[in-house]
């Protein structure tokens, strides 16, 4: 008998410190909570900018990768952990507002954005930034063996690049599923998977994330021990690559292919239950503000939708903005993602 | 002897030792697992049994892989393992201490930093095989069996070994006949261990090992994080701890049979120098481990120098300044993970010691179970527990900062209990009733006798505890904030963004953790080595 | 001042003890001597406090100690194999007690130089344990025993292990040492020469009872029946009918006589005193004690006359 109460009291003891420890019930009526993925990032500047204008605390909770944070925010709709979600991108649109994730809200700023951005007319979702995801190539790889990079989605089957290319994992990976929309943009529902045969039968190498593709099998990031030239990464790597690179280049290392590109538009939204609703429309205004926008370039090193915000000399001069990227429907997308990653996973995998 | 009954005075000792610890777990791991578990499996409204996911061949056949990769990695670690031990644990030399502390720092490195180097040593053929896995697994938990089994091992008196050799028995006869068995309980301990993190294993299956591999962690990964599942998540994390349930059973079984109480010596007067062609075999055996275990950390400290402008600190100066990678400083993040590691030791020596003590007298077999589930549980269906289960009040802890040693603990607690076990267990338990019968009450008999003589392996278990904490991940990744990132956190933050700079950071910050981890690891060998006599 | 009354003990599905009475008044020595497995080890651990009863009870100067817990009972013992704390040196060993009962260090200090002085080891406080001999070792473990300064010592056969000189040696330091403090003590032992040389009254254990508890001449005189006269080396102990009688080997007069009517079978010294052997015209044999420098060999023949004084008719063990 004993045991049962001293092992209640403890119990009951411990919660009590926990809870007591804890956040409370309500939350201070002067933070606001962004839940998103590992790759968003802003500047101190900008942050404290926008804390001294709002008088708002910015909280920023980052969990994963796009799909992952989308999933966890999912895991927790009606109840969320924060109150705005930023990092949907068009391939997870659908999903996202099939479950009714978000509470509509139309930013005063959205007319200096292009229509071809604003993918939810009823507005449960504003356009913040889009990266489209493309193949990157080593120069120097291939001017060091006097082999003339490849130029289109086509060329990849050739047995002039076999053994080249490595790409991600469309089941677990953002850029890899891009990679496969592309494909099915530009093949179709009857022609992709013979492509993607013609992938295999060249030595396609699958990684499962993009930090291995990129950082340890590409041959032209820096640093890497990679072997392969191609892979499927963003546009914008290459300015990366100089950005980071610490010294002064005339030319990037690497650079990204126009053709095979994949539209990526990546959206934020105010989360249904949100704690700090009024604190979320202002974060969702603060990031279409002309301040955010310009900070996205070097910081998340993606491309602003708003398109009177200027860009940086690096990304001027090395990143590529493909003039038409491939693109399906987020319906589309949502309907068959699935179906597709499995028939990949049959012609690639198994 | 049997028929003893407990004086009335310890009864409320007795019941805190094994009810505090219970506790602890019962909400940090049971209750968030069971939430996203009942999740999964009551989405549609009532129990939809998931027996097709389990039925499935795909799942028979990753459940074979699973089992099959962890034994193979655990009797190559521990043969792997068991020469350096010997050498730790019977002879005393010069840079003992040192080599036992770096021993433990491929154990802390994220994964993702660790395949990298792999990536670069290995030859092509090796590459996305079941060879890289096991090599992998090894190079990992070599040092689970090294400070397991040696430190076990330099606690044994000489006189067993010199009774057999009176009697005739060569040294391959003695190690058999006499060595294996008394090493029984430290290597059951060790083997456990290395088995639960190869069958848990994540980031090795998936980097070195290529989508063609998947394990029962694997698996589920994908289904809760990525295709959301919870469902089949649900069902696979249930056969998982059911097969961790399962094995950590019939471990205990094996344990029962093999041990009990032996003479504990000092240490100083076992170890002695070796001699003759013992210091070859020693010297040939210590740099064959550091060769292995040295050749891929050789390789992240080249990286973290190899700046732009050539060989050269840049990465680290610019660890003290801000990076878009991160909200904070890349600095800060050394600072909180020490801070967590500190916190989460201090959990675990308290949760884990607690239960070492129920367990070294044969009490509550169970908790020893529960103590260990959290070793076999999928990190990410943990995670998602902790969001959905400490949502509101009066558990609201979602944001709580101190959720992250919590979660280190539990992940940490578990070596505790298997260091300091055994240890507790071998004490002579006529030394307490020789404190008794001198006045000592059962708590100060603790703080006489077993806290001395099990001191050693407390201090060896607050290292690794440590070390654990500084390296955990999985969980840690779930419940950490962003404005303040652990050191695993911030690595896999630069290696997810392109450029030169972002890379160098990630290798720089991998050596300062790597370095943190030994010094750890160091500090808790000479704090033990100076106030306890063994 | 010690009192064991009814105790009864059960292990596992044996009866450890069934039954045990004992006094022993203040200053006494009294020696539990019994075979192995008759329970007095059992018997010693009910007193220390380290195991219950199941039945009777134990008391102590009037006090009843049966709920009172082993450390705080005032009762010192001393382990078979002395189990000294390996982690402390000789000193900590000795300090253990006092330290605990928080007397002050100087104190505590000058009573480990003393108690060490006592028992003969002088300057032995930093020494290692691992370094002592197996004398050494017992006696750092009776020093600690003593150092609390209990009411009662109890001993547990504390030198068995040792060879028969040094045990010699030590047991007439440890009655000069009981002596000298004025204790009260319990000492166990399966050897009836210590048993006798230490104890003021010897009890004689058998199958987890006190069948006698008496002085070792009134026991060697009037034993309580023919088991025990065994047991104490009794050697002519002779079945009549009902009952026994016993014949001490020293009332067995021998002398050499060419025309004897016996015969010497054997003889043995036992160091003071020389055992004989002697065959009887009617064929029994008998042993008789000799203090003679030279005395009667195998083969001879020798008249032998029995000294009424020294035979006494003892029951029949029932074997119960």
């Amino acid at each position: 008998m004993r045991y049962v109460v001293a092992l209640a009291a403890a119990t009951v003891l411990l919660a009590g410190l926990a809870a007591g420890c804890g956040g409370s019930g309500t939350k201070a009526p002067t933070e606001v909570v962004l839940v998103t993925h590992d790759s968003f990032a802003i500047s101190k500047q900008v942050k404290a900018a926008f804390e001294r204008e709002t008088g708002l605390r910015l909280r920023i909770l980052q969990a994963g990768d796009a799909g992952e944070a989308l999933n966890r925010a999912l895991l927790t709709k009606g109840h969320p952990e924060g109150d705005v979600f930023f990092g949907v991108d068009n391939n997870l649109l659908s999903r996202a507002l099939a479950e009714d994730l978000f509470d509509p809200y139309e930013p005063a700023a959205l007319k200096s954005v292009a229509p071809r951005y604003v993918l939810d007319p009823q507005h449960r979702v504003t356009p913040v930034d889009h990266g489209e995801v493309c193949l990157n190539i080593d120069r120097r790889w291939f001017a060091s063996r006097g082999v003339p990079p490849p130029r289109t989605l086509g060329d990849l089957v050739s047995p002039r690049y076999r053994g080249l290319l490595v790409v991600e994992n469309p089941a677990t990976s953002t850029p890899g599923l891009a990679f496969l929309l592309a494909t099915v943009a530009r093949y179709g529902e009857g022609g992709w998977q013979d492509y993607w045969r013609g992938l295999r039968a060249n030595g396609v190498l699958v990684a499962d994330g993009w930090e291995e593709a990129y950082t340890a099998r590409f041959s032209g990031a820096a640093g890497s021990k990679g072997k392969r030239p191609i892979v499927v990464s963003y546009a914008s790597s290459p300015a990366a690559e100089v950005y980071f690179a610490g010294k002064q280049m005339a030319q990037a290392p690497t650079a990204s292919l126009e053709d095979g590109c994949f539209r990526q538009v990546e959206l934020a939204g105010v989360l249904r239950g949100a704690r700090n609703p009024d604190g979320a429309r202002r974060l969702v205004d603060f990031l279409l503000s002309p301040a955010f926008q310009a900070d996205v370039p070097l910081s998340m090193f993606v491309f602003p939708v708003r398109e009177d915000v200027p860009l940086p000399p690096v990304f001027r001069r090395f990143a590529l903005v493909p003039r038409s990227p491939l693109d399906l429907p987020p319906g589309e997308i949502g309907a068959n993602r699935d179906r597709w990653i499995r028939e990949w996973t049959g012609v690639v995998l198994r | 002897m049997d028929g003893r009954r407990p004086a009335l005075s310890g009864r409320a000792a007795r019941a805190a030792v094994v009810g505090l610890p219970a506790a602890f777990v019962a909400l940090f791991f049971v209750y968030p697992l069971g939430s996203i578990v009942e999740r999964g499996l009551t989405q549609g409204g009532g129990l939809d049994w998931p027996g097709d996911v389990l039925a499935d061949p795909s799942t028979l056949h990753v459940v074979w892989f699973t089992f099959w990769q962890a034994t193979a990695s655990t009797a190559l670690t521990l043969a792997a393992g068991l020469p350096l031990a010997w050498v730790v644990g019977r002879f005393s030399f010069r840079g003992r201490s040192l080599l036992r502390a770096i021993v433990v720092v491929p154990f802390v490195l994220p994964t993702v930093v660790v395949a990298m180097a792999f990536l670069a040593l290995l030859p092509e053929r090796l590459d996305r095989s079941v060879w890289a896995i096991l090599l992998a697994h090894v190079f990992f938990n070599v040092a689970v069996v090294v400070r397991i089994v040696g430190g076990y091992w330099a606690g044994l008196s000489h006189e067993l070994w010199d009774a057999a050799a009176t009697l005739g028995a060569s040294p391959a006869r003695r190690f058999r006949e006499v060595t294996l068995p008394l090493l029984a309980p430290a290597l059951r301990s060790a083997a456990a261990l290395v088995f639960l993190f190869c069958f848990t294993s994540f980031g090795v299956i998936v980097i070195l090992g290529g989508p063609r591999y998947s394990t029962l962690e694997t698996e589920i990964y994908n289904q809760a994080a990525r295709a959301f599942d919870l469902r089949a998540a649900a069902a696979l994390s249930l056969l998982q701890l059911g097969f961790v349930a399962a094995i950590l059973a019939v471990s205990a079984a094996l344990g029962r049979r093999l041990e009990g109480a032996r003479p504990l010596v000092a240490e100083r007067d076992v170890l002695r120098r070796p001699r003759g062609r013992e210091r070859a075999a020693a010297a040939g055996i210590v740099a064959g481990t550091l060769l292995l275990l040295g050749l891929p950390l050789a390789v992240l400290v080249e990286r973290s120098l190899a700046t732009p402008a050539g060989l050269g600190l840049g990465f680290y100066r610019a660890l003290g300044a801000e990076t878009p990678a991160l909200l904070v400083p890349p600095w800060h993040a050394a600072v909180n993970s020490l801070l967590f590691a500190a916190l989460s030791t201090v959990l675990a020596l308290a949760v884990g010691g607690a239960v070492a003590i129920a367990v070294a007298r044969r009490r509550a077999a169970w908790l020893d179970g529960l103590a260990m589930l959290p070793l076999g549980a999928s990190a990410v269906m943990l995670g998602f527990g902790f969001v959905i289960a400490f949502d509101a009040p009066p558990l609201d802890l979602r944001s709580w900062p101190w959720l992250v040693p919590v979660v280190q603990s539990l992940v940490a607690a578990p070596f505790v209990v298997r260091i300091a076990a055994p240890a507790l267990r071998a004490i002579d338990p006529r030394l307490r009733e020789a404190a008794a019968v001198l006045g000592a009450s059962p708590a100060r008999s603790w703080r006489e006798i077993d806290l001395p003589l099990a001191l050693r392996a407390f201090g060896v278990a607050a290292g690794f505890a440590f070390a654990v904490s500084l390296g955990e991940f999985g969980a840690t990744v779930f419940v950490a904030r962003s404005d303040r990132p652990t050191l695993p956190v911030a690595i896999f933050r630069f290696l997810g963004r392109p450029g030169a700079e972002n890379v160098g950071q990630a290798m720089a910050l991998s050596v300062v953790l790597m370095v943190l981890a030994a010094a750890a690891a160091l500090l808790g060998e000479r704090l033990a080595a100076r106030r306890g006599a063994l | 001042m010690l009192g064991v009354h009814g105790v009864s003990v059960v292990l596992g599905d044996t009866p450890a003890l069934a039954g045990v009475d004992l006094e022993v008044g203040t200053g006494e020595t009294v020696a539990v001597l019994g075979p192995s497995g008759c329970g007095k080890t059992t018997l010693l651990r009910v007193v220390a406090g380290l195991q219950r009863p199941d039945r009777g009870a134990v008391e102590l100067a009037g006090r009843d100690l049966t709920d009172v817990p082993p450390h705080r009972r005032g009762i010192g013992l001393m382990f078979q194999d002395d189990a000294l704390f390996p982690h402390r040196d000789v000193g900590g060993n000795v300090a253990f007690g006092p330290r605990i009962a928080r007397a002050p260090r100087a104190a505590v200090e000058r009573r480990v130089a003393e108690l060490l002085e006592l028992v003969g080891l002088p300057g032995f406080a930093r020494r290692s344990v691992a370094t002592l001999s197996g004398g050494e070792r017992q006696r750092v473990a009776l020093a600690r025993a003593l150092a609390p300064g209990p009411q009662v010592l109890l001993l547990d056969e504390p030198f068995s292990s040792l060879d028969a000189q040094l045990r010699g040696r030590l047991l007439a330091d440890l009655r000069a040492l009981f002596a000298g403090l004025g204790l009260t003590v319990v000492y166990v032992t399966h050897d009836v020469a210590e048993a006798f040389t230490l104890g003021h009254r010897v009890a004689v254990m058998r199958a987890g009872r006190v069948v006698q508890a008496a002085t070792p001449d009134e026991l060697w005189s009037r034993p309580a029946d023919d088991w025990v006269a065994r047991f104490l080396g009794l050697a002519n102990v002779l079945r009549e009918g009902a009952a026994a009688r016993v014949v001490r080997p020293e009332a067995v007069r021998v002398r050499l006589d060419p025309a004897g009517e016996a015969e010497v079978t054997a003889a043995e010294r036992r160091g003071p005193a020389v055992r004989l052997r002697v065959r009887l015209p009617g064929g029994e044999e008998l042993e008789a004690a000799s203090t003679d420098v030279h005395h009667a060999r195998p083969g001879d023949r020798v008249d032998v006359w029995i000294d009424p004084a020294g035979v006494v008719e003892v029951p029949l063990w029932d074997g119960r």
